[in-house]
């Protein structure tokens, strides 16, 4: 009991309280780049949740064989192996998607989630509870490019999937679908989500980046340039 | 002559990798907090950026000449952290003045989005060598031109302003580079 207890605290931990765009704040790129449209968030964020499943079950299964000095770079051949077949199922299957993503569909290999996930997690847990955790984590990127997306497609462009609604009364403001207004529409969901933690003295938000594999370093840059 | 110059100003104001194209934006973010780490982190991009494309251009056409295309995104990466490695080591070595610069922000240079993307992206766009370097120059200019403006708004902005409290922290950097991203629009119509 207990134990399933524990398991579904793991898969629920990157849907809400560690959200790893809206808590966290990494993995910034492909969220400001592909929620122009509902459609593109969500291919986006479920290429990444399958990767991310996969990345996280293989390197928890090989987290005794790979020796720690050379970890990062095993974690980014067995990431950029999985990228690789997603991009050829996405091709094959669903190119119109495939053209849409471009050079952000390749660019999952350097997605601070992926690595992230594996440096912190995986490589500590066993491959259940790994796989758990990709899908959790996976999943609240998957929602936060969905909902970041819904609101620039809606305001946008009037539209929502596609299909015609605020489109029917005005023309869209058309600046939300473009870069400002990706940069604009996350702060004012960032800004939300940081309004509603401090009312429900949610205080577990982190202060860093921590998700990222090397945000320890990149926050610890101007101590070290002083020594 | 003409040609590169087009590419450079082109990548530095109109196709500016942050603020146009969301390509390295966790150390546009991340690293932007003073001037130093800014400049040190910028030009540390640049450098690898242009290595890098030497190293990749040439890799590609022999994946080419085998039909291998499809390695592409596991050999780019390997080759660019590997390199990341080997640079880092030879600084520390031989040009000790050059690593204490900028040997503290090459790790971190490993996983950023904007190295891979400039490699993959002069691929995509069939440059020759020459403009492929010329192309890599340029993005890695346009980066550390971001940087620095960002750097100088955020000490002004982290001094003497007064932020709602949920704006405070990531959000209002978002605002400030939504701003700019605004600005660097007004590029656009340059070349078309």
């Amino acid at each position: 009991m207990n134990k399933a207890m524990h398991r579904l605290s793991i898969l629920t931990n990157g849907l809400v309280k560690e959200n790893p765009v809206l808590i966290l704040a990494i993995g910034t790129c492909p969220t400001l780049a592909t929620t122009t449209s509902v459609m593109t968030g969500l291919g986006m964020g479920l290429s990444a949740t399958a990767v991310l499943i996969c990345s996280n079950t293989v390197i928890s299964l090989l987290r005794r064989i790979i020796p720690d000095k050379v970890r990062i770079p095993c974690f980014i051949t067995v990431i950029a192996g999985f990228v690789t077949i997603v991009q050829m199922l996405l091709k094959a299957y669903v190119p119109s998607l495939y053209d849409a993503l471009g050079i952000y569909l390749p660019l999952i290999v350097v997605n601070c989630i992926i690595l992230g996930r594996a440096e912190m997690f995986a490589c500590k847990n066993g491959p259940l509870d790994s796989a758990l955790d990709g899908i959790g984590m996976g999943l609240g990127f998957t929602l936060a490019l969905v909902g970041i997306g819904s609101i620039r497609e809606f305001l946008g462009s009037g539209t929502w999937c596609g299909i015609p609604l605020l489109s029917r009364f005005m023309p869209g403001m058309g600046i939300l679908t473009l870069v400002p207004g990706g940069f604009f529409v996350f702060a004012l969901v960032m800004a939300a989500v940081q309004y509603a933690s401090r009312k429900t003295k949610h205080r577990s938000r982190k202060k860093t980046c921590e998700g990222c594999a090397f945000a320890g370093a990149c926050h610890e840059l101007p101590a070290k340039t002083e020594a | 002559m003409t040609k590169y110059l087009i590419i450079i100003i082109g990548m530095v104001l109109v196709n500016n990798y942050p603020l146009a194209q969301f390509l390295g934006i966790c150390p546009f973010l991340g690293v932007s907090k003073d001037l130093d780490s800014a400049k040190g982190m910028g030009l540390a991009v640049t450098f690898v950026m242009v290595i890098a494309t030497a190293a990749t251009w040439p890799i590609q056409k022999l994946l080419d000449l085998f039909g291998l295309g499809y390695l592409q995104t596991v050999l780019f990466i390997l080759v660019i952290a590997a390199l990341v490695q080997l640079i880092e080591m030879f600084m520390k070595k031989h040009i000790p003045g050059l690593h204490r610069a900028l040997g503290i922000y090459l790790p971190l240079i490993t996983t950023n989005c904007a190295v891979l993307g400039v490699c993959i992206s002069n691929i995509e766009e069939q440059y020759t060598f020459t403009q492929a370097l010329v192309n890599a120059l340029g993005a890695g200019l346009g980066f550390l031109f971001a940087m620095i403006l960002m750097a100088g708004v955020r000490t002004r902005l982290e001094d003497q302003s007064r932020i709602p409290a949920a704006f405070r922290g990531t959000p209002i950097i978002l605002v400030t580079a939504a701003i700019m991203a605004l600005g660097f629009m007004g590029f656009g119509g340059m070349f078309s």
